[in-house]
């Protein structure tokens, strides 16, 4: 665990760039400085492994004030990733995955098979072991720049903005393969962005800073959502954060109808039928392995042959039990009968549908936890 | 008098003849009287290039030093070191080693800034002192700059020696007196000629060592 106690950073020329921080980043979790430009994220950061030096407060990880650490030994013992990814161009690859074993005194050949592995862990091809940094993308730079904080096994990740620079695609999957790193790997990380999808994608604790280094808030996520602590943390969080906050909701209060799906092979007249024993004009079309093909209105078709042929309609689907409600809800809005599909995660067979009612029974509870369930600060 | 000797035989006379002004004697003293403050300089210029950019007010000061230095006309920097070391190789190379700590130093500096912030910031996270941080990361990211500055350096000291024949101390230079005093032209091609060659093959000594000390730039250019 990391604790920021009472910390306050205030730069020569008198700018106050972190005051009075009280935090703590918890073992195995990311938490997320999120903030404007400006408000200190950096600078709190950096007082962890002491590139910068706190003026007043201690910073200790688990337990132990970091002023007592040598610097360069605390900061062998920290990962850690920039915007830039700050690898040295003079250096392969694998030299610059190599380069705290390196300096730990490892043996050349270790270092350099570790680096191997961490290469292909990142989700990198191993001929890119021989390059110089520059031949590499942007996104496969920072990619070398998590390996490389990896290197030596580190309890504790900083990372400053590490996917601000590159493309939006790039930068999703660069969150993805962040989370699923966590997953196996269980670090201690600090993430600084000016993000807020970000910070909300990737924190267990997201801390909201103001401009003069406050803390305006520290909060789960979907508490942050929810509760936001005053006008400036719900205005940062922006516009649509009740929608946002529908991501961390799961989809087990939606009611699923197992009656509206059609095999594709019934003639029209079945449909007709069946549709209206439903009482609903829509029915799910599904092939002969049960996964979905497209919406029909049985009522507007002519009356013979089969559903076979016929123009099927655009539908949305959702994973049941691992999709938040926000996808259900997405899944509804993309197709013109207003209902989202519930498909199995495995074969991706139909498990059900949402219909328009059942969406808004779930939209009504989820609201009803606001302000109840979700701690502000927690 | 018989028929003037021809610009080649003049050269194979006057090669390894144990004389003062053997040719092969002059090629050696012009070798060592320009190479030498070469290697002095960049011994000199490292530091006082990490001083300027350790501590920026230093730079210009220093820059401007360096600059009035170079302005010096080499001649009579010679004539003052004659009064001072006499007629020994020192007169030379020691006015040498000034002008080409004049261009090492900038190159140095402008080197050493070129390492972008963010990799000397990542070298402090990664946990380099500040020592290895200089040694591994800065000197080689920097090597480059000093290298390019290092051959025109090279070059200008190989043809500023033979300005020291003026003063009795020019290696290859001498010839160029030599000529002069015979009213003959063979002994000044060759001295241009050795001098040339002398500078083309220290410059290109110095491109490929540049090419095996920073393989990252060759593969830039290529890649
Ligand atoms: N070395 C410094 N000297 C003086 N002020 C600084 C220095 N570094 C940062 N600051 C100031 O401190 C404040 C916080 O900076 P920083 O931590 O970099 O913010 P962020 O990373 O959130 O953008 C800013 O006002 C910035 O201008
Ligand atoms: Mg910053």
């Amino acid at each position: 665990m990391i604790t920021f106690d009472g910390v306050t950073k205030r730069y020569a020329d008198g700018t106050v760039a972190v005051d009075d921080l009280h935090l703590e980043a918890p073992t195995g979790e990311i938490t997320v400085f999120v903030g404007p430009s400006g408000c200190g994220k950096t600078t709190s950061l950096r007082m962890i492994n002491r590139m910068i030096d706190a003026t007043h407060g201690t910073i200790s990880l688990d337990g132990v004030d970091v002023r007592t650490i040598d610097p360069p030994t605390l900061r062998r013992g920290i990962g850690y990733v920039i915007q830039q990814a700050g690898l040295f161009p003079h250096r392969t690859i694998v030299d610059n995955i190599a380069t705290v074993p390196h300096l730990l005194g490892w043996s050349r050949k270790k270092a350099r098979a570790h680096a191997l592995e961490l290469l292909d862990r990142v989700g990198l091809a191993p001929e890119l072991a021989g390059r110089y940094p520059f031949q590499l993308s942007g996104g496969q730079q920072q990619r070398v720049g998590v390996a490389r904080a990896l290197a030596a096994d580190p309890p504790v990740l900083l990372m400053d903005e590490p996917f601000s620079a590159v493309d939006p695609v790039v930068r999703t999957s660069l969150q993805d393969e962040l989370l699923r790193l966590q997953a196996e790997l269980n670090k201690t990380i600090v993430f600084v962005t000016h993000d807020i999808d970000e910070a909300i994608k990737l924190g267990d604790r997201v801390a909201v800073l103001r401009v003069g280094g406050r803390l305006a808030q520290v909060a789960a996520p979907a508490a942050l959502l929810s509760a936001p602590a005053d006008e400036f943390v719900a205005e940062f969080l922006g516009r649509d954060r009740g929608i946002r906050r529908l991501s961390f909701v799961s989809d087990a209060s939606l009611r699923l109808r197992p009656d509206l799906t059609v095999p594709a092979s019934s003639p029209v007249s079945e449909a007709a039928g069946r549709a209206a024993s439903a009482q609903s004009p829509w029915l799910a079309v599904v092939d002969a392995g049960d996964r979905p093909l497209g919406w029909v209105n049985p009522a507007e078709l002519p009356r013979d042959g089969t559903l076979e042929g016929v123009r099927l309609l655009p539908y949305g689907t959702f994973v049941h039990g691992r999709d938040s409600l926000r996808t259900a809800l997405d899944a509804a809005l993309l197709s013109p009968s207003g209902c989202a599909i519930a498909v199995a995660e495995d074969g991706g067979a139909v498990v059900g549908v949402a219909t328009r009612e059942s969406l808004d029974e779930a939209l009504a509870l989820a609201a009803s936890d606001v302000g109840n369930g979700d701690p502000a600060n927690g | 008098m018989g028929e003037e000797p021809s610009i080649w035989e003049y050269f194979t006379r006057n090669w390894s003849t144990g004389q003062p002004g053997s040719i092969d004697t002059l090629l050696g003293d012009h070798i060592v009287m320009s190479l030498l403050p070469i290697v002095a300089a960049l011994a000199f210029a490292i530091p006082i290039g990490l001083a300027c950019v350790r501590w920026r007010l230093l730079y210009q000061p220093t820059a401007g030093l360096v600059n009035i230095i170079y302005a010096l006309p080499s001649l009579a920097l010679f004539g003052v070191f004659l009064a001072v070391t006499g007629l020994s190789q020192a007169t030379v190379i020691i006015p040498l080693t000034f002008y080409a700590v004049a261009v090492l130093v900038p190159a140095v500096v402008d080197g050493l800034r070129s390492v972008p912030e963010h990799v000397r910031q990542s070298a402090v996270a990664m946990g380099f002192t500040p020592l290895r941080r200089l040694t591994r990361v800065e000197l080689p990211l920097a090597a480059p700059v000093v290298l390019a500055g290092l051959r025109v350096a090279a070059v200008s000291s190989i043809s500023l020696v033979s300005v020291g024949a003026l003063v009795g101390m020019g290696g290859l230079g001498y010839l160029f007196i030599r000529a002069w005093q015979i009213d003959y032209f063979a002994p000044a091609i060759v001295g241009i000629v050795g001098i040339v060659l002398l500078a083309l093959i220290v410059d290109g000594i110095l491109v490929v060592s540049q090419r095996l000390l920073t393989p990252w730039v060759r593969a830039r250019r290529s890649g």
